[in-house]
């Protein structure tokens, strides 16, 4: 069957109901009975906890509880919150107690839940717990951190360790040899931050008990509920019939809501002890507290040259601030350490990575995942070895491309999964190519002096990616024709705004001869997917997007099967059409609805011989390995040198993800990431004090891209289908935000070059810019 | 003691009287009392406008005002746009066309406020479109498909097909 709604530009399903207020948010639900709850959260980076009063607060009026780790069950009293990423690098894990036993380790680590009529009596009453605490020394910066003599984020770290939570040796190739023979050497020092995820829906949870059997329903706003469910089961010490775990509408995920937060447990706790639904809605300010952030990494790299400025062998270290808990454990600066390498030939590389355990926010993965900032760091490498070397910036990058004809090529270097990182496929050399050709690069140079001599200071930068994406295990996917002839596909993907109703129906419609409307798609519910993993890295179009392809042609041959034996004519005869079988050449047809029927039998009569009973497919596709996409962005900005004002006046990305599913919601996924890059690039910083207090707690400090901050993006497609699936995906949901940082960074550097100043760090505000001028800026100051 | 207020409004065309408590929020009392959930609040402190609704056509922050500001007033909320048939109006309709939403959650504060923009300004640039919304945060679409709607929007308006 041919492909008809695969790569079509089909307007979203999930569009009527949003844009009408009809969504179904988390905080949009609301159960008969239902309390309210406020988490009260440590004001301190890092105290003891020596005793909790709570009479004044359960005295009001309208509260129900006040619960802390005491009151939690046994179970949950007993165990930390587990690590599901455990790797033999990380040397002391850290992971919180659902709620604080008797130490606390970042501002915001919660303490109680509060719960009352009303989300108004349960603040009163939280601001009445009365919390004796005992004040300890704090960690704040991670490279500080690992100074002799410095203090522990945790009372029982191992002294021998200190704050070192895990240290990762990743070597490929001889780098010793590879230096000893380089023409040339230079080092780079590179600080990155990136801030958080702050969708704009918060993150939220009502844990409601069966009021029957010893069982809970939860919503919770999150990527993925299957392994929040395997979490819980644990800490509940429960079998899989009394967990049922949904995530309806989600505003935006980016990383963070992917994780499992140690409230969660204590709030299905509560509402099992009072046994009323209890719902808890994390407000703003809270977000800043107490979801998890990316934040800071400091690099220290060599690159080795030879005299044509191709690359022999990088080597150096990261240090990365991991915060107070571990909840990804190493994945993060494991992906930032091993995407260094990009698109180019790499033949000697090797970093040790630090990982930090400070008093801040646990950190985890934000949109891009630790890629952002390796691209940042490889492409200011190259860029230095450019002007080092006094070559153009793009000839650097063409001698040391990896060309086509490598593909598949094996960086050497071990991915998180345990498995080579290995490039199945892509045109890097032509993606700079065709980037370069549309932006008339050698017309931007002419035009950069011109400008100059008028004192405007206009740059261009570009930055290359490869992204690993497509991560396993798989992602699961039912086809199922119910009897009244509808089509339902369910799957473990949980989105957040990725349009996966629309992407999945595409592709399920293309099997099953009908349209996408035709096709309703249930994500994220555990108890109508019994395996399910989620949706983030870049992996739904991968894994639940070739899982739906494959359970469809079962369905689609499961109505075949049917349908030939109802009609008498052989399968091969039939062709789905509009929600028909219908025999090729011939006026004969069924009826999906009818042939569903035929497929659930009837009381009595045997089904022996024929065809398994029931209209479905099933499939939990899973990858060999990691498909990888690829870029080319660049950016022409224009620094005012007065006021540090940066502006973007064009942004062009070349991209290719592979077979392309609805090329309206790959754009809006690049554009969308592309912005969320100028974030990092320019606006967003996470700030703390050196007592790691956090200063930015609210979105007049932290600043977010605005409307009239955020250029229009010109996209260029590539479409080199990956050979590792069905359908050549590879994807979309990061491509936009993984090169824009690096690309940012050096189009600032270029508009500056006439003062030599080098930009080593992200982001970069205009007053940093203005700084970094010194005088030049000043001479120009009214 | 808790103070409570009688107010009475019109909310999207209904008439409605309700007790209220003198601190709830607006954007609280139409979301928990009136449910209706389609106005959502993102930041409590009145910078991401995702809660934006209209006071006698007006653009409001419901997360910075009381329900009993509210009391006399007439109030749309996005349940309220759409055309009397149900039907998509223009605005809904080219958001969908131009993928200008994606997890929907910043939409109805994207909706209300560009529905007051182009009641005074019925051809706007995109440099004005840019700078009516630069209230309102989106964290997904980074706005170009936004002020792509809008723009086609406002088109279809002038030429009188919505």
């Amino acid at each position: 069957m041919g492909a008809k709604w695969l790569g079509a530009r089909v307007l979203r399903k999930e569009d009527p109901a949003l844009l009408t207020g009809n969504g179904c948010y988390v905080d949009d639900i609301k159960l008969p009975g239902m309390l309210h709850a406020v988490v009260l959260r440590s004001p301190h980076p890092h105290a003891g906890i020596r005793g909790i009063d709570k009479a004044r607060a359960l005295a009001l009026p309208g509260v129900h509880a006040v619960v802390t780790h005491a009151d939690l069950p046994e179970s949950m009293r007993n165990q930390r919150v587990p690590l599901l990423v455990p790797n033999p690098a990380i040397k002391q894990v850290y992971m919180p107690y659902c709620l604080a036993k008797d130490e606390a380790c970042f501002v915001g680590d919660p303490i109680a839940i509060v719960v009352a009529d009303n989300r108004y009596i349960a603040e009163d009453a939280a601001s009445l717990v009365e919390i004796d605490f005992e004040l300890l020394a704090s960690v704040s910066d991670c490279a500080a951190a690992l100074a002799k003599g410095a203090p522990t984020s945790h009372r029982d770290a191992n002294p021998a360790l200190g704050n070192l939570g895990a240290l990762i040796p990743l070597s490929v190739g001889n780098v010793e040899v590879a230096f000893a023979s380089a023409a040339h050497i230079f080092r780079e020092q590179i600080f990155l931050h990136r801030g958080g995820a702050f969708f704009m829906e918060c993150r939220g949870m009502i844990a409601a008990p069966d009021p029957v059997q010893e069982a809970l329903t939860i919503y919770v706003s999150s990527q993925g509920p299957h392994r929040h469910k395997r979490v819980l089961l644990d800490l509940l010490d429960w079998g899989d019939h009394q967990l049922r775990i949904i995530t309806p509408d989600v505003g935006g995920g980016f990383g963070p809501k992917g994780s499992f937060y140690a409230e969660y447990g204590a709030l299905a706790a509560t509402a099992m002890l009072l046994r009323r639904p209890v719902k808890w809605i994390e407000d703003r300010q809270e977000n800043f507290l107490s979801t998890q952030q990316e934040r800071d990494q400091y690099w220290d790299l060599e690159i080795a040259v030879d005299r044509d400025a191709k690359i022999l062998g990088i080597r150096g270290k990261l240090i990365h601030d991991s915060g107070a808990y571990m909840p990804w454990g190493v994945v993060l600066p494991w992906i930032s350490a091993t995407t260094v390498p990009g698109p180019y030939v790499i033949p000697a590389y090797q970093i040790d990575v630090h990982c930090v355990v400070t008093n801040k926010v646990p950190t985890s993965p934000v949109r891009g995942g630790g890629r952002p900032e390796a691209v940042v760091v490889m492409e200011r490498l190259v860029d230095r070895v450019a002007r080092e070397l006094k070559l153009d910036r793009t000839e650097v990058r063409r001698r040391n491309f990896i060309q086509p004809t490598q593909m598949p090529y094996n960086v050497g270097i071990i991915f998180r999964d345990g498995r080579p990182v290995t490039y199945d496929s892509g045109d890097y050399p032509m993606a700079q190519a065709k980037a370069l050709a549309f932006v008339n690069h050698n017309d931007f140079l002419k035009r950069q002096i011109e400008a100059r001599k008028h004192g405007r200071y206009i740059g261009l930068g570009l930055a290359n990616a490869v992204e690993a994406t497509g991560l396993g295990p798989y992602e699961s996917a039912t086809v199922r024709v119910s009897t009244s002839g509808k089509i339902t596909v369910y799957t473990g993907a949980t989105p957040q705004g990725q349009s996966h109703k629309t992407t999945l129906a595409q592709i399920a419609a293309d099997q099953l001869g009908c349209t996408p409307d035709d096709i309703a798609v249930v994500t994220a519910d555990t108890a109508a997917t019994g395996l399910g993993v989620g949706s983030f890295a870049a992996r739904t179009a991968v894994n639940a997007g070739n899982s739906v392809h494959l359970a469809s042609i079962q369905a689609a041959e499961k109505i075949r099967q049917f349908a030939a034996q109802m009609m008498e004519v052989s399968e091969g005869d039939i062709v789905l059409e509009d929600g028909f079988a219908k025999v090729a050449g011939a006026d004969l047809k069924r009826s999906f609805r009818e042939i569903a029927a035929r497929a659930a039998g009837m009381p009595g009569f045997s089904m022996k011989g024929g065809p398994e009973p029931g209209l479905e497919g099933m499939s939990h596709f899973t990858p060999d390995r990691s498909t990888y996409s690829n870029g080319t962005h660049i950016a022409e900005v224009e620094v005012d040198i007065e006021t540090g004002h940066l502006k973007i006046l064009r942004y062009v990305v070349m991209h290719d993800c592979g077979t392309v599913i609805n090329p309206m919601v790959v754009e809006g996924q690049v554009v969308g990431g592309v912005i969320h890059g100028i974030g990092n690039a320019f606006f967003e910083r996470m700030m703390y004090d050196e007592l790691a207090n956090p200063i930015s707690t609210h979105f007049g400090d932290y600043l977010l891209p605005l409307a009239t901050d955020s250029p229009n993006i010109e996209i260029l497609h590539m479409e080199t289908p990956s050979p590792l699936n069905p359908l050549g995906i590879k994807g979309a949901g990061e491509g936009g935000t993984i090169p824009a940082i690096a690309t940012l960074i050096s189009a600032v550097e270029n508009a500056l070059e006439p003062f030599g100043i080098k930009i080593s760090e992200a982001p970069i505000s205009a007053a940093r810019i203005v700084e970094l001028l010194g005088d030049a800026a000043k001479g120009r100051t009214r | 003691m808790i103070d409570t207020r009688k107010i009475k409004l019109t909310v999207n065309g209904r008439a409605c009287e309700r007790e209220v408590e003198t601190r709830m929020t607006l954007a609280d009392f139409l979301r928990h009392e009136l449910d209706l959930t389609g106005t959502h609040v993102g930041c409590e402190h009145g910078v991401c406008g995702v809660c934006t609704v209209l006071i006698n056509d007006i653009s409001v922050r419901a997360c910075l005002m009381l329900a009993v500001q509210a009391h006399g007033k007439a109030i749309t909320t996005v349940e309220g746009l759409a055309n009397p048939d149900g039907t998509l109006n223009g605005l809904q309709q080219a958001f969908r066309e131009h993928h200008a939403l994606q997890c929907g959650f910043c939409t109805p504060g994207m909706l209300t406020t560009l529905t007051e923009f182009l009641a005074h300004n019925s051809d706007p640039s995109e440099a004005e479109i840019r700078l009516a919304i630069s209230g309102n945060i989106c964290r997904c679409t980074g706005y170009q498909s936004i002020v792509a709607a809008t723009l086609h929007a406002a088109k279809a308006l002038r030429e009188g097909k919505s």
